[in-house]
C-alpha cells in the first residue's frame, strides 16, 4: 500500500506539506488543556483539522476507504517526527475522544465491514467524538462483575444502568459500552460490547465534579437507552474478548504522547530559591525544607535509575525484574512529595484557587497537587500494590485476618 | 543487579559460594570471640590474593586485572552478606584507588604490585574527630629539609592495626576548614614517631587511633603537588563511599533475606506470621526500598567505571539512599525477630552492628544529604 518505498522522499514530502498547510497561528498551542476558540484560533484550527483529515494523516495507518492513507508504521512515524519537528500537532486524536487510540483500531480488528464503513470516516476526520462505558460504581478493578443490562427488543437492545468514570461523555457523539446481555451465564461469558449515539432520551450524563475542580470524568446513566443491533461489536456474549483487546489499545496509547515535548520546568530547587530565599552560602533558608527536598529529588534519582535498570535487566532475558513491580508505588511516592513541597515553597501563593492574585503556574500546582492524590488509588492502590508484592514476588501467604 | 558481562557474572558466583562456604558468619563470630588485634582469618585474606581480588582496580602494567569499581562492589557485596572481615576494602579497593588517582609513578610501581600480592597493606588515614568532616583536617605537615614532619592523630582508621601504609590526609597550610592546603601522604607504620592503638568497635572489625608525634617523611612521600590534595581526596573519598554502598548492599540484602525467612516460617496465632497483612506490607515497603538502593549503589559504581562528570553526586546518592535502606532493614531484622533477635547467639546484631559502622564511615546519610543539594547549587 506504500507509496514510496523512500522514506527519505517522504519525509521530505510531509516535511513541505506541513511547512505548507500548518497555520503559524496555531504554534505553540498546548491542545490537551487550551482551547483554540477561546484563544481565538478555531477557524484555524477547523481548516488545520480538515486538511489533515482530507489527507488521511490523522490516522495514517487506517485504510484509504476508511478515511486513512494507507501508509506503513515507518511512515506513520515520520508524520508524528515532521509534524513535531515543525512545532504543529494533529488535532484529530483529541478532538475524538476515545475514538482514533481505542475505539477505532478495535473497529477495525472486530467490525463487520459495514460498521467499518459506518464509524471509521468520522473518527478519522475528527468529526465524531467517542466516549467508553466500562467501569460502573460497584465494578471498578473487577470489572466484569459489571451489571448494566442489555435485553434483546428485536432489531435493538435496551440498556438500563449506570457507567462511571466514562471520560467526556458530556461532550461525545457516540459511546462503546460493555454490558450483560446473559445474566445467567458467568461473569465473564456474558457481556457483549455495544456502540450507541449518546443522542437519545435514554442517555444521560452527569459530569463528576473532583476535588480539584472540573474533571473530564462523567457518570452516564441509560434508561431504557437504545443500542441498534448492527452496532453489536463482535458476537453475542463475547464482549470480554472485545474489551480486553480496548485496554491493550488503552495501554499502547499512553506510552505516546501527542503533542512535541514540552521544554523542561524550572527545577524544583531553583523554584524554591525565588520562593524562599538563599543563606549568605547559597543554601535555601528555611534548612527544614531544603532536606526534604533533597530527599525527594533523590527518591525521584533512585526511581529513575531503577526504570533504566530494570530496562538494562530486562534486555535479552526473558524474566523481567522484581523491581518492576515496585515502580508504580515509588513513582507516587516521589510526585505526591514533590506536589506537596511545591504548595508548601510557594506558601501564601500556594493556596489560590483562581484569580490573578496568583499566577498559573501557582493555580496550577494546587490542581495537580489535588488531582495527584488519585495517583495512589487508581490502576490499583498502594494498598493493592504492596499485596502484590508481598504475594507475588516475595511469596508471603495470603492473608489470615478477616475484615 | 545490574546487567552483568560474562566475567563479572562469573566473579559474583565465585565470590559469593566462596564466601558462603569459607567464610560464613560463623567464622566472623569466632574471630570476634578470640578479638585479635588484627580483626581478620590470615588464610581469608591469603585466598582472596590469590583469586586475584586485590588487582581488581589495579591497571595491568602493575600486576592487576584492572577490571573495575562494578566487579570490585560485586565481590564487596558478597562478603557484606557474610560479613567475611579481610583488609581487601581499605588496602586492594581504597589505597589502590588512591594510588591510582593519586600517586607518583614511582608510588605506583614501588606499591601497586604489593597490594596485588598482599605483602603490603594500605588504608587512608583520614579522620580526627567524631564527624566526617574531610576539610576540617587539622593534622599538621610542616615542610623541613627534604621533607615533611606530621603531628597530629588519626581515628577510626580502617585495618589501622594490620596496615604496612597509611595514606594520611594532612594540612600543609592554612587553616581547619579551609578547602586549600591539604596534602596527601605515604607513611609507613613503622616510621618513627608514628604509634597505633587498638580501637574495640561493636563490629569487631579492625580500627586503629594512629598518632603522629614529629613523624618525618621524605618529600618522596607526597603524593602530588603540595596543598593541593583537596579534590583529589574527594575523589578518593567517592569511590571509597560508592565500594562502601556495595558493601552496605550487601549487608541490607542478608537481613532482608533473614528477615523474609523468618516472616515464612514463624508461627504464631496460629499461623506463620508472614500472613499478617501489616508484616506483609512491611516486607514489601523493605523490598521496595532495597530495589531503589540498589539503583543508586550500583549506578554510583558504573558512573565511575564510565568517568562520568557527575561521580560526586552518584556516590553521595549511593551512600545516602543504601545507608537509609540498610538503616531500616537492620532495625526490622531485630524487630521482626523479636526475643530472637535480640539474643547474641543470633546472627541479627551482629548485622545492626556492621551496619551502623558502615553507614557513618566517610559521611552518614545526612552528610551526603547536604551534600548533594551543595552540589545541585541549594
Amino acid at each position: 500500500m506504500t507509496e514510496t518505498n523512500n522514506l527519505d522522499g517522504f519525509r521530505t514530502e510531509v516535511s513541505d506539506w506541513v511547512q505548507a498547510n500548518f497555520p503559524s497561528t496555531l504554534k505553540g498551542l498546548d491542545i490537551m488543556s487550551e482551547s483554540p476558540s477561546t484563544k481565538g484560533v478555531g477557524a484555524d484550527f477547523s481548516a488545520w483539522q480538515k486538511k489533515l483529515g482530507d489527507k488521511g494523516w490523522g490516522t495514517p495507518t487506517w485504510p484509504k476507504e476508511y478515511g486513512g492513507a494507507g501508509l506503513s508504521d515507518p511512515e506513520a512515524k515520520v508524520i508524528r517526527q515532521e509534524i513535531a519537528k515543525a512545532g504543529a500537532f494533529n488535532p484529530i486524536p483529541p478532538m475524538t475522544g476515545m475514538g482514533v487510540t481505542m475505539v477505532g483500531p478495535t473497529i477495525l480488528e472486530y467490525g463487520t465491514d459495514e460498521q467499518k464503513a459506518k464509524h471509521l470516516p468520522g473518527i478519522a476526520s475528527g468529526e465524531v467524538r467517542w466516549c467508553l462505558g466500562l467501569s460502573e460504581p460497584n465494578a471498578g478493578s473487577d470489572l466484569a462483575s459489571l451489571a448494566t443490562k442489555a435485553v434483546d427488543e428485536g432489531d435493538a437492545f435496551i440498556l438500563n444502568g449506570q457507567k462511571i468514570w466514562t471520560s467526556g461523555a458530556h461532550i461525545s457523539h457516540w459511546c462503546g459500552a460493555v454490558v450483560r446481555t446473559d445474566p445467567k451465564a458467568k461473569k465473564r461469558d456474558g457481556i457483549s460490547f455495544v456502540m450507541l449515539p449518546m443522542d437519545q432520551p435514554g442517555v444521560e450524563t452527569r459530569p463528576i465534579k473532583l476535588i480539584a475542580g472540573s474533571s473530564p470524568f462523567c457518570e452516564t446513566f441509560f434508561n431504557d437507552a437504545r443500542a441498534e443491533k448492527t452496532d453489536l461489536l463482535g458476537d453475542l456474549n463475547d464482549g470480554w474478548s472485545v474489551v480486553k483487546r480496548l485496554l491493550q489499545h488503552e495501554r499502547q496509547s499512553q506510552t505516546s504522547s501527542p503533542g512535541a515535548p514540552k521544554v523542561d520546568a524550572e527545577p524544583l530547587q531553583e523554584q524554591a530559591k525565588r520562593y524562599v530565599g538563599t543563606e549568605e552560602d547559597g543554601r535555601l533558608a528555611d534548612p527544614d525544607l531544603r532536606l526534604r527536598l533533597v530527599r525527594n529529588l533523590m527518591d525521584g534519582e533512585a526511581h529513575k535509575l531503577t526504570v533504566s535498570r530494570i530496562t538494562a535487566e530486562a534486555r535479552g532475558k526473558v524474566n523481567v525484574s522484581a523491581a518492576a513491580s515496585i515502580l508504580k508505588n515509588s513513582m507516587t511516592r516521589v510526585a505526591q512529595t514533590k506536589a506537596e513541597l511545591t504548595l508548601e515553597m510557594m506558601g501564601h501563593q500556594g493556596v489560590g484557587w483562581e484569580g490573578n492574585q496568583f499566577t498559573d503556574d501557582e493555580l496550577q500546582s494546587v490542581r495537580d497537587w489535588l488531582f495527584g492524590k488519585a495517583m495512589s488509588i487508581y490502576g490499583g492502590s498502594a494498598e493493592i500494590q504492596n499485596n502484590i508484592i508481598s504475594k507475588n514476588i516475595l511469596g508471603l501467604p495470603e492473608t489470615t485476618q478477616q475484615g | 543487579m545490574a546487567a552483568l558481562t560474562e566475567e563479572q557474572t562469573l566473579i559474583k558466583d565465585q565470590a559469593a559460594s566462596w564466601a558462603s562456604a569459607e567464610t560464613p558468619v560463623a567464622k566472623f563470630r569466632a574471630m570476634r570471640n578470640e578479638g585479635p588485634e588484627q580483626a581478620f582469618a590470615q588464610p581469608t585474606w591469603s585466598a582472596m590474593v590469590d583469586m586475584g581480588w586485590t588487582g581488581i582496580l589495579v591497571p595491568e602494567e602493575y600486576g592487576g586485572s584492572d577490571l573495575g569499581y562494578l566487579t570490585f562492589g560485586i565481590v564487596l557485596e558478597e562478603l557484606g552478606k557474610q560479613l567475611t572481615a579481610s583488609p581487601l576494602f581499605a588496602s586492594a579497593y581504597v589505597g589502590a584507588s588512591a594510588l591510582v588517582l593519586a600517586g607518583t609513578d614511582a608510588h605506583k610501581s614501588e606499591y601497586l604490585p604489593k597490594i596485588v600480592d598482599g605483602s603490603a597493606i594500605f588504608t587512608l588515614a583520614i579522620d580526627e574527630g567524631p564527624r566526617h568532616t574531610p576539610l576540617r583536617t587539622a593534622l599538621k605537615a610542616e615542610a623541613k629539609g627534604d621533607g615533611y614532619v606530621l603531628s597530629g592523630s588519626k581515628t577510626l582508621v580502617l585495618e589501622g592495626m594490620a596496615a604496612t601504609h597509611f595514606i594520611v590526609a594532612a594540612r600543609s597550610s592554612g587553616k581547619a576548614g579551609d578547602a586549600a592546603g591539604l596534602s596527601l601522604f605515604i607513611v609507613p607504620a613503622e616510621t618513627a614517631g608514628l604509634s597505633r592503638t587498638q580501637m574495640k568497635t561493636m563490629d569487631s572489625r579492625g580500627y586503629a587511633e594512629v598518632q603522629f608525634e614529629s613523624v618525618e617523611v621524605p618529600s618522596s612521600a607526597l603524593m602530588g603537588p603540595a596543598d593541593q590534595a583537596g579534590e583529589v581526596l574527594d575523589e578518593i573519598l567517592d569511590r571509597a563511599r560508592a565500594g562502601l554502598g556495595a558493601e552496605m548492599l550487601g549487608v541490607g540484602a542478608q537481613a532482608f533475606a533473614m528477615t523474609l525467612d523468618y516472616l515464612k516460617t514463624r508461627k504464631q496465632f496460629g499461623a506463620v506470621i508472614g500472613s499478617f497483612q501489616a508484616l506483609g506490607h512491611r516486607a514489601a515497603e523493605l523490598f521496595a526500598a532495597m530495589e531503589l538502593a540498589r539503583s543508586c549503589g550500583e549506578a554510583a559504581l558504573q558512573e565511575i567505571d564510565s568517568q562520568s562528570n557527575s561521580v560526586a553526586k552518584a556516590c553521595s546518592l549511593s551512600k545516602a539512599k543504601v545507608g537509609d535502606f540498610m538503616h531500616e532493614m537492620s532495625n526490622q531484622l531485630i524487630q521482626i525477630h523479636g526475643g530472637i533477635g535480640m539474643t547474641d547467639e543470633f546472627d541479627a546484631g551482629l548485622y545492626l552492628k556492621r551496619a551502623r559502622l558502615l553507614e557513618g564511615l566517610y559521611g552518614n546519610p545526612a552528610y551526603h544529604r547536604d551534600r548533594y543539594a551543595r552540589l545541585l547549587g541549594f
